[in-house]
């Protein structure tokens, strides 16, 4: 559920077909910055009703999705 | 009572540094800079100081509000990138003016111009001032690592200035400070007492991007709906919105998120790059000259950057 939403996120930000994000996809992979990161994760914060904070280490979409269900399941 | 923006006033170095320019001293390219920021060149002072071009840009707000330099009750300014701790930067533009009122400068960086703004309110509110002089100015290639590609690439250098008469113009302010030195930093030279110990900082400016970012896009968008919203406003009634120009993408996410008419805020970033203190002054200006503002526009001026601060306000032309 949080992978499916953070790949049509993503598939709408880099305009390509949704199949395409797969967990291990690299966000550099994907042409996005570290700006482009940060405005998924304040979309991500909206969506979810958490506050993720910023973290640099995130490479791949599985990451992000692992952070956010971390929160998520906190709550 | 509080006041009216009588007159406004800008100015920029010469020297113009395009992004080819700066391709020639750092890893960088023009499509990079374009796509990743939207600065397509900015001005660079070669012998002003930013006092100087604090002076050149409020003998122009003078001359625009038709208010005789003796007539200054007060003049306040603010830089990061002032040549001097001591004198202000106040002290040497009135020291240019030739003028003999109160003068001082204020710290709260790229969003220091509303802050100079909400103090000179306080002034009005007292009946203490009638003309009051505010200006932002930056010589923000002085504080640059010119050898870091990922900042030396954002900034540039100008001043904005604004004279200040009594009136109703200045209507609501919003100001958050969330203090530390974590995510915007600008070290002073550490000094050279034999006996303070921890390791000196390079003087230049030390930025976060991501979390300049986010606090940039949630101050814009937070303080611009909460002015509207006590005042009985809707995204209709305003005219025009002031942004400071740190990075077109921060503007563009902003707009996208406030969902506002994009047509309404002023963007002038592509040609100056980010000036801090003086950026909203000096797209204020803009909007002045080429006849854009009519009496009774609403206009939002919406700031923030180190401090971390943010501050945004409601004028009435």
């Amino acid at each position: 559920m949080v992978f499916e939403k953070v790949a049509e996120m993503l598939a709408e930000k880099v305009d390509c077909d949704v199949s395409e994000i797969q967990a291990e996809t690299k966000f550099a992979d994907l042409g996005i910055d570290s700006l482009d990161i940060t405005e998924m994760v304040m979309n991500v914060e909206d969506e979810f009703g958490i506050e993720l904070g910023m973290d640099a280490s995130l490479e791949t979409v599985g990451a992000l999705v692992e952070k956010i269900e971390s929160i998520v399941d906190k709550k | 009572m509080s006041f009216n923006i009588a007159g406004t006033g800008m100015y920029v170095p010469e020297k113009v540094i395009t992004n080819d320019d700066l391709a020639q001293i750092v890893d960088t390219n023009d499509e990079w800079i374009r796509k990743r920021v939207g600065i397509h060149e900015r001005h660079i002072s070669v012998d002003e100081t930013a006092a100087q071009m604090g002076f050149q840009a409020a003998q122009r707000a003078l001359d625009n509000a038709g208010v005789d330099k003796n007539e200054l009750d007060l003049i306040l300014a603010a830089t990061v990138s002032g040549e001097t701790v001591s004198p202000s930067t106040a002290c040497m533009i009135q020291h240019y003016l030739g003028v003999d009122c109160m003068a001082y400068d204020i710290n709260a960086a790229c969003s220091a111009f509303i802050f100079l703004l909400e103090t000179a309110a306080g002034y009005f509110a007292r009946g203490k001032a009638k003309k009051v002089l505010v200006v932002g100015t930056e010589r923000m290639s002085r504080i640059l690592d010119w050898d870091d590609r990922s900042t030396c690439v954002i900034f540039g250098d100008g001043a904005g200035a604004a004279v200040l008469t009594p009136g109703e113009g200045y209507q609501d302010s919003v100001f958050r400070v969330a203090g530390g030195d974590d995510v915007i930093n600008i070290p002073q030279f550490i000094g050279k007492s034999p006996w303070f110990t921890p390791e000196p900082i390079k003087p230049y400016i030390h930025m976060e991007g991501q979390e300049t970012f986010k606090f940039a896009v949630n101050s814009i968008t937070s303080d611009i709906t909460k002015i509207m919203e006590r005042n009985g406003l809707t995204p209709e009634d305003i005219d025009h919105v002031v942004l400071h120009q740190a990075n077109r993408r921060i503007i563009d996410f902003a707009i996208s998120r406030l969902k506002m008419d994009a047509e309404k805020f002023h963007v002038n970033i592509q040609h100056y790059g980010n000036t801090s203190s003086a950026s909203v002054p000096i797209a204020l200006d803009e909007l002045n000259r080429q006849g854009r503002l009519k009496k009774g526009d609403r206009i939002i001026l919406s700031a923030f950057g180190g401090g971390l601060a943010s501050a945004s306000c409601l004028i009435q032309w």
